[in-house]
């Protein structure tokens, strides 16, 4: 499944807590700064699954995440042997 | 392309005061995605307190008012009298609830005050300069122990969450911390527990104690920051529910 994100630099301060929390190691700090100046957060490979972590910690809250939906008649079923059931 | 995360409508469409990697913002945002979920924007009234959280009723698009510093339960509780049908909250820091309002927060829990307390605890005060806190730890550098807190003369670290458990007026008192994903998530689940409470009139106070990082006033990179919080701060205040007396047993 691919995801996609939206990152508002005119409000990302640059904290970075994203960077250190994406699974695909998709973030990482931009030269450029925003119009305050401030270094912000950019997508270095693009790659990306949708997983929505950066947008959980991101404080200001400034991720937005898309993802795409699995086909509505797709016969591939999530694998459920991989999850062991807590009794 | 399905949207599977954009900014809640509580949360306004602004810049926060805040520095980068400051706790605040993810509090926020727990708090005002619990409100949407529970869509209560209408009936929802919010206290600010005095701290870094001064602005707070500048980004939460709900009722909020303005209290003097430490005095956020006090109000609370002539608010909540006066509006039975009404959700109050007040979101506090440590400077605010633990240091100047340990006695409106006390007696408020004491009389079993229906209200919620959001306590934000980053161990410093942070607005006016990183100043020693009651919650400050052991050998904790700050601007006014520049050697480290010593409990000789100083004393030790203020645990309000522990202190407000043996009340019989709280019903819900519960440490969570910010510092990570699944941690932000199980805070989120407690807000969300507190705020429920209150909505179905059970006796009593129900506060949520939250871990949050000041990087700034920590001297810190914001990412340690956050494991700072998990390797030294949860030594002192440990994880966890501390008391659901509405909890089956």
């Amino acid at each position: 499944m691919a995801g996609k994100i939206k990152i508002d630099v005119e409000r990302c301060k640059g904290c970075g807590l994203c960077i250190g929390v994406c699974p695909k190691k998709n973030l990482d700090f931009a030269k450029e700064t925003n119009k305050k100046g401030l270094s912000v957060v950019k997508q270095i490979t693009g790659e990306c699954s949708g997983c929505t972590l950066c947008a959980i910690i991101c404080p200001e809250a400034v991720i937005e995440v898309y993802r795409d939906e699995p086909p509505k008649n797709s016969k591939t079923t999530p694998k459920t042997d991989l999850v062991e059931e807590k009794r | 392309m399905k949207t599977v995360f954009s900014k809640t409508p509580t949360l306004k469409e602004c810049s926060t005061h805040y520095c980068p990697g400051c706790g605040h913002g993810i509090a926020h945002r727990l708090l005002a995605e619990v409100i949407d979920e529970l869509d209560i924007r209408d009936k929802t009234i919010g206290i600010a307190p005095v701290g870094c959280a001064v602005l707070a009723y500048e980004y939460l698009d709900i009722d909020m008012i303005e209290v003097a510093h430490g005095r956020a339960p006090a109000v609370a509780t002539g608010m909540k009298r006066t509006n039975p049908d009404k959700v109050i909250f007040s979101y506090q820091g440590d400077g605010d609830l633990a240091a100047i309002g340990t006695a409106e927060i006390m007696h408020a829990a004491h009389r079993g005050e229906r209200i919620t307390v959001i306590f934000i605890n980053n161990a410093i005060f942070g607005m006016t300069g990183g100043q020693m806190a009651p919650t400050t730890m052991l050998g904790q550098v700050t601007a006014t122990s520049p050697e480290g807190r010593q409990a000789d003369g100083t004393g030790y670290p203020m645990q309000i969450s522990e202190m407000l458990s043996i009340m019989p007026g709280v019903c819900y008192v519960e440490r969570c911390a910010i510092s990570g994903i699944a941690a932000i998530r199980n805070t989120k689940r407690a807000i969300k527990h507190a705020v429920e409470l209150q909505m179905t009139n059970q006796p009593g106070l129900s506060l949520v104690e939250i871990l949050s990082p000041c990087p700034t006033y920590w001297r810190m990179k914001p990412a340690n920051a956050m494991k700072w919080i998990e390797d030294e701060m949860v030594k002192v205040f440990p994880l966890g529910k501390i008391k659901d007396a509405a909890a089956k047993k």
